[in-house]
């Protein structure tokens, strides 16, 4: 069809004669398939537009940034064992007598949800091994997300421009936790009963509609027959549709706006500098799905998860000892746990006000907005409106990371909470006692850890001026003719002292009074902010200091 | 056929009345009927002869007095340091001796299960005084304990009246005040049993009303299921439910996970 | 690509006027910009590594490499084989075990061949060298914008949307209105009854018999012995056709304490029957069942997030979230000695709600 040179070149893709492989000799079979397959694609869908533009892009090498590849592969997992439970399971309240294999349920009432999760769990092949990897990758992709974004929050990547991407993330983890909690209640065993009736019971505490709320849910009376069926839809259709849409999203934003990296030598604001999609970090990232779903396969094969064999079909008067929800939702089930006793009154004369329980309800989402919010706080506090592409080490951000280790120690001691009568049978103390040290660590804890942590990072960053102007000990003492001893240190190269010098530093505002010479309540507010956030601070090493200490050194 | 006389010293060093393994012999005579006498007057395992009841209740008696009467009283009334054995019967205190709970070795919450420390025979001496100063709730015919009964039935009862305290898999679980609920993996239907029907300290009682024979039949059947078969999933991780699983995710998941994402990352040799 | 640096932070373009290629500046804010700071030294070396400076190695390497795929090969044809080889047999539970745990395994030794050998090719025998790519501005320029605010501005010429205030308005309200039906549409997600009275009202009535849970036979007073616990349902529950709702209120637990260790107020005194007390067994904290009976220490504990009722006080909280006292039911024993209830709960039982006092 078309000469070697004198092509009307209309189309992109090499033709099929050997001119056009360039270096190679002659071009292979493979070759020459993969050439028309691509051919006919491109002319359908300008597919060749995508893969110039995303083929050779930078990915930064880093392991913290391959935390939120955890997540995502996890939810893979998940998704690719849901569908095969999917084929199995009935949600179905409908009572019907247990005709399986396993032995202590035979003839026992229950609903044809938990009948048909035994089913899949004894009668099916594969049945309980698709279970656990369920179970064992969603427990995963909370905790990687967790992780993820405590990454994202000490390094600080959730600056300008990636503060959507942030809330987007959020979004996520939420829907994460509200999926799982979902899934985990499908089954309709005794633990995840409970759990829904502990649900109910705070649904019921909610002023003025509470009891509407918890009727529409359950379709009247606790437990009712629909629960199980209406968790389902939100399990397998609409929480997933909009957490997969929110995926992409975030997915994109990531590569519109590059990935971040940490400050480096031959790395600027400017620039990414990493390993090309093709073939290196596909490879790196390809083989890592496969590594992670590999993981969580060995874990299920070997490690039970959930026996609701044990727990029995839900049923509102048996209950078992150490009855906990699922990780990711324990610090909600330990705020609970922690709130003293009598805490409901009456009010406008007869109407109850449960605050035992709207405390927890109130305090929690608190906490969650502050996370979700945090960037735009931190971004009004220091007023820099730049675009960030340089990670920070959080060691450099005392006040920010200080605040991240007192939210999560905040968190923690919820999530411990929620295990006290466990950690009471371990360490053989009493609950009472266990709780009451909780109690205490709820106020104590996040102020203990944010004093000890800002402490911590001015006495790294004092280390890295050290070594920056001095370079490391390297251990050798030397006598001096006239009679000291020197320890000689080790002189950094450029790169190294590039590595510890580069953050940037932040003063405190200063106030300064606006157009119609006032100065502002949200002046005043932002600037005791700033001052809180930047007043101490160790200031980064300047050019002059180092020529100076070449000076003043001997090596 | 001429004998020589008796007389001469020498001959009689030779071939004295004494046996030279006479000393040997004497010595080991000795020593088995002092032992046989010993064992004879000792044991108390003999339960042919009804003579040997008595001799039961003798010994428990003498074991009570010097190893239990301290706290519960000479005539089980007990004392302020322990509660009063009337009414108790035998299963309670063959519960309490033969895990080793009793005698208390200290004072805490609860009283908790040590090394044992009498003896089998010494155990049903002791009950069997203790019974028949105090008649009350005796020790499981083979029937109960044989494993024969309906373990559906069982779980059931299990899940309703035993699970709170135990964990629906029988891992325990907590009290209030420093007391718990002892695992019950590897328990003896035989205490199983004793325990649902005595009620050891704060353990409600479970009379043979509130859960028949045949339930508690079942309830063992149950527990002797719980113990042949291990988790078909994998490792249990203790059957604590979804904090062991929270753990193991955080700890050796994630960290099996982030220590390949350091290698995968690390520029290679 | 220049550092943006001091300044105010820039405004939008208003209207179809094209702004010159000033270069924007955009506020620092409170961050400390240093004119003369340290260079940065650049792109180091490229370091090689073993597998690019000796054949050997590189060969090693890849063989390696295809050894690991090939390993995944033998484990996905083994998890094939396992299924078959090592099937469920009904009648023996460890036959699961052995199916879960040998498909798993040989699964994942599949795919973890795959992965590690993917990465093994990635880092040892890929080029590693470090790629650098210019990043440029997230802002679109401003070319770019001013034919973004174009084609909004000719839309609202060519359609009149800000000229017509009528149009606009009433389009708005149409709009926030659309979406109402379907918000009332999920209003017969519950019942059409009052949900609050049903909350007020158990099983139990007056001479409705205690049995036991779950058989459902009657539980007679002389049963009931000091330290004894019994779970109750009320008679005939099993028959009911909500049987779980009922039994999520009316739940019972049934104990025996010494009468003088009772502290009953006067016009509670006949609510129990020689030292047997009958109290709800839904905690009033979030209504998990209140099920652990302590015989020697009276005390009620919740196993979900550890409410302690005392049941010789009348099963008031002495530890924990709940606030209420666990409602009493009152009992006597009819002719023939069984237990029975002598009227329903004299409160709703279970977690507080709003109208729960009226």
């Amino acid at each position: 069809m078309s000469t070697a040179t004198e092509t009307p070149v209309t189309t992109t893709e090499p033709s099929t004669t050997s001119t056009a492989y360039g270096p190679f000799a002659s071009p292979t079979r493979g070759a020459r398939f993969t050439g028309a397959a691509a051919n006919y694609i491109d002319e359908r869908t300008s597919i060749s537009g995508l893969v110039k533009e995303v083929g050779r892009k930078i990915f930064p090498d880093h392991w913290s940034f391959m935390l939120g590849e955890v997540a995502l592969y996890s939810f893979v997992a998940i998704l690719l064992s849901g569908t095969f439970l999917t084929f199995f399971f009935q949600p179905s309240m409908v009572p019907v007598h247990y005709e399986g294999s396993y032995v202590p349920l035979k003839g026992i009432e229950m609903s044809a949800a938990y009948a048909s999760s035994l089913d899949i769990s004894f009668d099916i092949r594969g049945g309980l091994l698709m279970r656990q990897v369920h179970h064992w990758a969603a427990l995963l992709f909370v905790a990687s997300i967790g992780l993820h974004m405590l990454r994202i929050y000490f390094t600080g990547a959730f600056r300008k421009p990636r503060e959507i991407n942030w809330i987007i993330g959020f979004v996520l983890f939420i829907l994460a936790m509200a999926e799982g909690f979902t899934g985990y209640s499908l089954p309709d065993d005794l633990l995840s009963g409970n759990g829904l009736r502990i649900i109910d019971g705070m649904v019921k505490a909610i002023p003025i509609f509470g009891v509407w709320v918890s009727y529409l849910l359950f379709g009247g009376e606790f437990p009712g027959t629909d629960v199980v069926s209406r968790f389902y839809t939100l399990h397998i259709l609409l929480l997933p549709a909009i957490l997969v849409a929110a995926l992409g999203v975030h997915l994109l934003l990531l590569v519109i706006n590059k990935h971040t990296q940490f400050a480096g030598p031959g790395k600027t604001n400017g620039n990414v500098v990493g390993v090309p999609v093709m073939p290196v970090f596909a490879a790196k990232a390809g083989g890592f799905f496969f590594i992670v779903f590999g993981v969580i396969m060995l874990i299920a094969a070997t490690f039970t998860i959930n026996p609701i064999w044990n727990y029995g079909p839900y049923d509102p008067s048996p209950v078992s000892a150490g009855t906990q929800p699922d990780w990711y939702i324990g610090f909600a089930d330990g705020a609970l746990r922690l709130v003293p006793p009598h805490l409901e009154f009456l009010v406008f004369g007869d109407y109850t006000l449960s605050m035992n329980i709207l405390l927890p309800l109130l305090v929690l989402p608190l906490f969650l907005g502050l996370v979700a919010f945090y960037p735009f706080i931190e971004a009004w506090i220091t007023g820099d409106k730049r675009e960030h592409h340089i990670l920070d080490r959080p060691r450099n951000t005392p006040v920010r990371t200080a605040i991240g280790v007192a939210g999560v120690v905040f968190y923690a001691v919820l999530w411990a909470s929620a295990s006290s009568d466990l950690i009471a049978t371990h360490f053989k103390l009493s609950i009472e006692g266990v709780i009451h040290g909780l109690q205490a660590l709820f106020f104590l804890g996040p102020i203990i850890a944010y004093i000890v942590t800002k402490r911590i990072c001015f006495g790294l960053q004092k280390k890295d001026r050290e070594i920056a102007l001095h370079g490391f000990e390297s251990g050798r003492i030397v006598r001096l003719p006239g009679g000291e001893y020197i320890e000689v240190h080790q002189p950094l190269s450029d790169a190294e002292r590039w590595r510890l010098t580069s953050y940037t530093d932040y003063e405190p505002l200063m106030i300064r009074p606006n157009s119609n010479g006032k100065i502002t309540a949200t002046q005043r507010l932002r600037a005791g902010f700033s001052r809180w956030f930047f007043e101490d601070r160790i200031l980064p090493v300047s050019k002059g200091e180092i020529e100076a200490s070449h000076h003043g050194d001997d090596h | 056929m001429a004998k020589k006389s008796s007389g001469t010293t020498t001959d009689k060093r030779k071939v004295g009345r004494r046996h030279p393994l006479a000393a040997v012999a004497l010595i080991a005579i000795g020593l088995l009927s002092t032992g046989g006498v010993y064992a004879l007057f000792t044991t108390s395992a003999t339960a042919e002869t009804s003579a040997s009841q008595q001799e039961l209740t003798d010994e428990g008696g003498k074991l009570f007095a010097a190893n239990c009467a301290t706290c519960h009283g000479m005539a089980l009334q007990g004392t302020s340091e322990g509660p009063t054995l009337i009414g108790v019967g035998e299963a309670a205190v063959h519960f309490q001796v033969s895990t080793g709970r009793m005698p208390l070795a200290a004072s805490g919450p609860q009283a908790e299960e040590k090394p044992v420390q009498f003896t089998d025979e010494q155990i049903e001496a002791l009950y069997t005084y203790v019974g028949s100063k105090s008649p009350g709730p005796g020790l499981p015919d083979e029937e109960t304990i044989s494993g024969d009964g309906d373990a559906a039935l069982g779980a059931e009862l299990f899940r309703i009246n035993c699970a709170m305290c135990h964990n629906v898999a029988g891992a325990g679980g907590a009290l209030t005040q420093g007391k718990f609920a002892p695992s019950l993996a590897g328990v003896t239907s035989t205490h199983v049993y004793e325990a649902m029907v005595t009620g050891p300290q704060n353990m409600p009682v479970f009379n043979n009303n509130n859960l028949t024979l045949e339930d508690k039949a079942n309830i063992i059947t149950y527990l002797q299921f719980l113990d042949e078969n291990p988790s078909p999933g994998g490792f249990d991780l203790g059957n604590l439910g979804p904090v062991s699983e929270g753990l193991f995710i955080w700890i050796f998941g994630l960290g099996a996970i982030v220590a390949i994402t350091v290698w995968l990352t690390a520029k290679s040799n | 690509m220049a550092d943006h640096n001091g300044g105010q932070s820039g405004s939008t373009d208003a209207g179809t006027a094209v702004e010159p290629s000033v270069p924007r500046t955009v506020s620092s804010g409170t961050a400390v910009v240093v004119q003369d700071g340290i260079p940065n030294p650049g792109h180091q070396p490229h370091r090689l590594r073993v597998t690019d400076l000796d054949p050997k190695k590189e060969k090693e390497a890849s063989r390696r490499v295809s050894g690991l795929f090939f390993l995944s090969l033998i484990g996905s044809v083994a998890a094939v084989v396992f299924y078959f080889v090592f099937p469920i047999d009904p009648s023996n539970l460890a036959s699961v075990r052995i199916n879960t745990l040998s498909l798993g395994v040989a699964i994942s030794l599949g795919l973890l061949g795959i992965g590690i050998g993917a990465v093994h090719w990635a880092k040892a025998l890929m080029s590693d060298a470090e790629i650098t790519e210019e990043r440029h501005g997230t802002r679109g320029s401003d070319a770019t914008r001013a034919k973004a605010v174009d084609v909004f501005t000719l839309g609202n010429k060519e359609s009149g949307f800000g000229r017509r205030a009528l149009i606009r308005n009433s389009l708005f309200a149409a709009l926030a209105v659309t979406p109402i039906p379907a918000v009332v549409l999920f209003r017969d997600l519950a019942p059409a009854e009052e949900p609050g009275e049903l909350l007020r009202h158990t099983m139990w009535d007056k001479g409705v018999r205690l049995t036991r849970d779950p058989s459902g036979t009657p539980i007679k007073a002389s049963d009931v012995t000091y330290g004894s616990a019994f779970h109750v349902i009320p008679d005939g529950l099993n028959e009911e056709e909500d049987r779980l709702e009922q039994k999520a209120k009316a739940s019972v637990l049934l104990m025996r304490l010494r009468p003088e260790d009772l502290i009953e107020p006067d016009e509670k005194k006949d609510w129990s029957y020689q030292g047997i007390v009958a109290y709800s067994k839904i905690c009033t904290h979030v209504g998990c069942p209140v099920a652990l009976y302590e015989q020697q220490t009276h005390n009620l504990l919740c196993p979900c997030h550890q409410s302690q009722f005392d049941v010789s006080d009348q099963a008031k909280v002495i530890f924990g979230p709940a606030s209420r006292p666990l409602p009493q039911l009152p009992i006597a024993i009819d002719d023939e000695g069984y237990l029975v209830a002598q009227s329903d709960f004299h409160e709703p039982v279970g977690p507080s709600f709003w109208e729960r006092e009226l």
